[in-house]
């Protein structure tokens, strides 16, 4: 006997298309003009704020940096969707959310010319930045085990690139997202590159986000590129965690720029291809969205622009003024100095290393 | 030991509310060694934690768990499989925070069984102390006695640090020991000398002590005993001043011999005895090569025979 015992299937959700025109049947009531406004404004100002970061470390001021550009809509459509008390779990190309959530511009840029006084964040909805690819998500199920455990009534929104679903790290956290019945929203941030790997030659599976279909979630594919789209699936899926259903979410997007800084994408992709996406842009269809419906001019566009600028440089200049105290390194280790440690500190002071 | 375990996580579980025990098999079958056995029934599903199988996300997920405040007990159940969790204890536990200059922290305290001497499967009986204690970030506990593991436990659920707790299998049940049914803390950090004595330090720790105590009192040695406890943070000051007024150094433990925790021992005493000395440092370590399967252990894991012939070796100096 054969007999089939499962199937299943992927949707796609698009409500603002490239051209900026919006499916009036998916979108959703609440967001008024000023929270559109809001969105585009954040958008901007996130790729404002990686384009400084780039010429930073052009200029030796930053250290290595992974930017963010191309995928502003992914980023800011789920931080908006985020209520104040829901927490998210980051890689380290998120800079979008942090700032979208009021993460102080100056530690952004502190983290990223190296320091950890930039990434001390009390109070602060999120977790640490994470850099080996996929790791963050373990953290993600535990994060959300402590809401359900203390009934705070948050949700936690955990992302990953299209690499990170390849890691075992991902699939063990989706797994037990589903078996332990957690608040958990994972996004995978899919821009199509991995480093120099193509998301067709990443996996087999036709799309990234039924790899949830593995893990008894919901999952669901949506135009990354779409803020508003992004907004409207991320929504639903805190809607659905708070029930402890947790989902997971893939965002179609693409990564405009260089991997890292150390980064050259001329040899492994075609600029056609970066010519392509381009059309595709999340910030100008917003634009010209807005445009069209009248909450957005030319006028508008300037003073934003010199209104980014100047926050930008404002923030440059406060993580400039940083002196950083080599004694941190050794007080921060453990709860307590141990004595091995403090010898170490007292040698390194004694040759003078530090001056 | 499994019955002191047993009273430390009973204790910890009722005086603190976020404290959750978690890892496979820990609930309703009481873990394959039986530690956790009847908690789950006295605290309920949903604070002894039976987890899907994947180390990584037992470690992972009890990190983000630490995040939040609680101070999740996770249970590895073997110590070749902690390996898989390796990442998460490394890259995260160790690094939290440092990396948010102590906003954040991860107060977590990670059981595992190791070592051999129980004839046990590939993979069952490693010593991986030194792995763990290499990269600074992580207390590395490790009891010898009953009494040790209850008060070293109950501390190390106290911590607000990531607190990897070894349970050498072989003491699980190898001697009995009456201990408080109270509460009562061992210090982390603090070695402890088990036995006076004036004409040889050994420095020792986990399954190693009783082999070194009976090879002692075969060779009626006038030794000196230091069971170190804590391996990472070292308590050096304990073992470096026995030795200086002993001048004799011989360490023994049962990981593997080459760049284990011998070596740290032996360049500390180097730095800061080394005139003291009239002997030579000699170490009684397991070969420099993988726990075999269970039909050589014998020929492997360090013995009475071994640790008294070095001892009549370091005294003949």
């Amino acid at each position: 006997m054969i007999k089939n015992v499962f199937s299943g299937s992927v949707d796609y959700v698009q409500i603002l298309d490239e051209t900026g025109n919006a499916d009036q049947s998916l979108f959703p009531k609440e967001l008024d003009d000023k929270t559109l406004v809001q969105m585009y404004k954040s958008m901007s100002f996130a790729r404002a704020a990686d384009a400084k970061a780039i010429s930073l470390q052009r200029q030796g001021r930053l250290a290595t940096y992974g930017p963010m550009v191309g995928e502003e809509a992914t980023q800011v459509g789920s931080a908006f969707a985020m209520r104040p008390q829901d927490i998210f779990v980051p890689n380290f190309r998120q800079h979008g959310v942090f700032m979208a959530r009021g993460y102080p511009l100056y530690k952004f840029y502190l983290s990223w010319k190296g320091y950890e006084e930039g990434g001390a964040q009390k109070d602060f909805k999120s977790t640490a930045v994470a850099v080996p690819v996929g790791t963050q998500m373990p953290h993600g199920v535990g994060v959300a085990f402590a809401q359900k455990y203390k009934k705070t009534g948050a949700v936690v929104v955990a992302y990953v690139g299209d690499g990170g679903t390849s890691e075992g790290d991902f699939y063990e956290a989706i797994n037990f997202a589903g078996a332990m019945k957690v608040p958990l929203v994972s996004i995978i941030e899919n821009n199509q590159w991995a480093i120099s790997m193509p998301r067709s030659r990443q996996s087999a599976a036709e799309t990234l986000a039924q790899k949830g279909i593995a893990a008894g979630i919901k999952c669901v594919q949506v135009d990354g590129n779409d803020v508003i789209g992004v907004y409207k699936v991320v929504s639903e899926a805190i809607k659905d965690a708070s029930d402890m259903n947790p989902s997971l979410i893939e965002c179609v997007t693409y990564r405009m720029g260089i991997h890292t800084t150390s980064d050259d994408p001329t040899k492994y992709r075609p600029d056609s291809d970066v010519e392509e996406w381009k059309k595709k842009d999340p910030i100008s269809r917003m634009r010209a969205y807005l445009s069209k419906n009248g909450m957005w001019d030319d006028h508008l566009e300037e003073r934003m622009v010199q209104d980014d600028a100047k926050a930008i440089d404002d923030a440059v200049a406060q993580a400039d003024a940083f002196k950083p105290d080599p004694k941190s390194m050794f007080e921060n280790v453990y709860s307590f100095v141990p004595d091995v440690l403090k010898d170490e500190e007292e040698k390194a002071i004694h040759s003078n290393f530090w001056q | 030991m499994v019955t002191a375990i047993n009273s430390a996580l009973d204790i910890i579980l009722k005086e603190n509310d976020n404290a959750v025990v978690l890892g496979e098999d820990v609930g309703v079958d009481g873990g394959v060694f039986r530690v956790t056995d009847g908690l789950q029934k006295k605290y309920g599903e949903g604070r002894v934690i039976d987890t899907p199988l994947a180390e990584s996300a037992i470690i992972g997920a009890s990190i983000g768990m630490a995040l939040e405040g609680m101070h999740p007990i996770p249970e590895i159940q073997f110590a070749g499989f902690m390996f898989l969790g390796y990442s998460q204890l490394v890259n995260h536990a160790a690094r939290y925070r440092a990396r948010t200059r102590s906003t954040m922290s991860v107060p977590m305290t990670v059981r595992v069984p190791v070592s051999g001497g129980i004839r046990a499967l590939e993979h069952h009986s490693e010593s991986p102390e030194a792995v763990y204690s290499n990269m600074g970030g992580l207390v590395v506990v490790e009891p010898s006695t009953p009494y040790d593991a209850k008060g070293l436990l109950i501390k190390a659920a106290r911590m607000n640090d990531p607190v990897l707790f070894l349970e050498p299998t072989k003491l699980y049940r190898l001697f009995k020991q009456e201990i408080p049914e109270e509460d009562y803390e061992i210090p982390i950090g603090k070695a402890n000398v088990v036995k006076d004595g004036d004409s040889l330090t050994i420095i020792t720790y986990g399954t190693m002590v009783p082999v070194v105590q009976n090879a002692v009192k075969a060779k009626n040695a006038d030794a000196e005993i230091v069971d170190l406890r804590t391996i990472n943070p070292l308590d050096e000051n304990t073992f470096i001043e026995s030795v200086k007024k002993t001048g004799r150094a011989l360490i023994v433990h049962e990981a593997s011999a080459s760049f284990g925790a011998g070596a740290e021992i032996a360049a500390r005493i180097a730095e800061k005895a080394i005139y003291d000395l009239d002997a030579p440092v000699i170490r009684v370590a397991s070969p420099s090569l993988p726990y075999p399967l269970p039909g050589y252990e014998n020929y492997y894991v360090p013995n009475e025979k071994r640790v008294g012939e070095e001892i009549d070796r370091i005294l003949s100096f």
